[in-house]
């Protein structure tokens, strides 16, 4: 199972996520420079999180615009896996592969906590290691994870089944208090039309291992392994 | 010729910074003060000295990078 992570100025989780692919998938996935031309044939390109160009001008907004994304595009069109983690969820939605945006938090304050995640949508490549609303607890982190998009769009993504993932409380339920940043219907993690590009503002990458305080997510990692060696 | 761009929140989008702008005038005793928006101001000095094409080359600007449609609008001001 062969896979990137793309690298952009500012990035820094970039080496979670390789620890994590490496330790599920058994290959160490592939570090990919934002300003190469093209991407390795992979079966999963991951963005993953950090504060790429230190968020100027809007998160994501200039990594965005680099130029491996013509060829993340062209491979997310082609079917191949794309996974968006905080700021690789910003930048899928400022490419265009996701819709919505990711505004800064409605608390105005950079939140670092566990949240507790409900599985909205169990028969993606990503989730499928899941049970159909599995509870599952999972790290934030970020100051700009409030999401965005207008209620024609909401109900869209509800009706198809792309709302993958949902902050809620320990039992399932979609509190108010339960959601970290003011996100529109408490939505986590996006998927798109066609279910291979996922974006998502929690770190499943930091939680997978008993050092990291729980395991909730290698099942995240396992599932997505399954998926794709079964292809 | 330079450009200027004001880029807004579009109505309907909350702007959760412009609310603790407006909580911080009240705080200072400032009345009557409603709808605080926040927004960006971008200044491009173009080679381009036609006014139509400069237009042209600021909105493609716009549409491309310094605005997310999704969320904002843009204005654009020409100035020799």
């Amino acid at each position: 199972m062969k896979s990137a992570v793309i690298v952009f100025p500012g990035s820094n989780r970039e080496r979670d996520m390789v620890t994590a692919l490496h330790s599920v998938f058994g290959s160490a996935p592939e570090l990919v420079w934002h300003g190469d031309s093209t991407l390795p044939d992979v079966d999963l390109v991951v963005l993953p999180g950090g504060f790429s160009y230190g968020d100027y001008l809007r998160c994501g907004a200039i990594a965005a615009r680099s130029p491996v994304i013509a060829d993340v595009v062209r491979k997310a069109k082609a079917g191949t896996r794309v996974l968006g983690v905080c700021n690789g969820f910003q930048i899928l939605t400022e490419i265009g592969l996701l819709p919505g945006a990711l505004m800064r938090n409605a608390s105005l304050r950079f939140v670092c906590q566990l949240v507790n995640l409900r599985i909205d949508n169990n028969e993606s490549a990503f989730t499928r290691g899941y049970r159909l609303h599995d509870v599952v607890r999972c790290p934030v982190a970020h100051g700009d994870g409030n999401y965005f998009a207008d209620e024609a769009t909401l109900d869209r993504l509800e009706g198809e089944g792309r709302v993958a993932l949902r902050y809620c409380d320990e039992r399932g339920e979609l509190t108010a208090d339960a959601n970290p940043n003011g996100s529109q219907r408490n939505i986590a993690g996006i998927l798109n039309e066609t279910g291979n590009v996922l974006g998502l503002m929690p770190h499943p990458e930091n939680f997978i291992e008993p050092l990291h305080g729980g395991t909730d997510c290698r099942r995240f990692f396992e599932g997505m392994a399954e998926t794709l060696e079964a292809a | 010729m330079k450009a200027k761009i004001k880029v807004t929140l579009k109505r309907g989008v909350l702007d959760p910074q412009g609310k603790a702008i407006e909580h911080a005038l009240s705080t200072l005793g400032f009345g009557g003060v409603d709808e605080v928006r926040q927004g960006k101001y971008i200044e491009v000095e173009l080679e381009e000295t036609d006014e139509a094409r400069a237009r042209a080359e600021i909105e493609a600007m716009c549409e491309k990078l310094l605005a997310n449609t999704v969320i904002e609008n843009y204005e654009i001001e020409l100035a020799r």
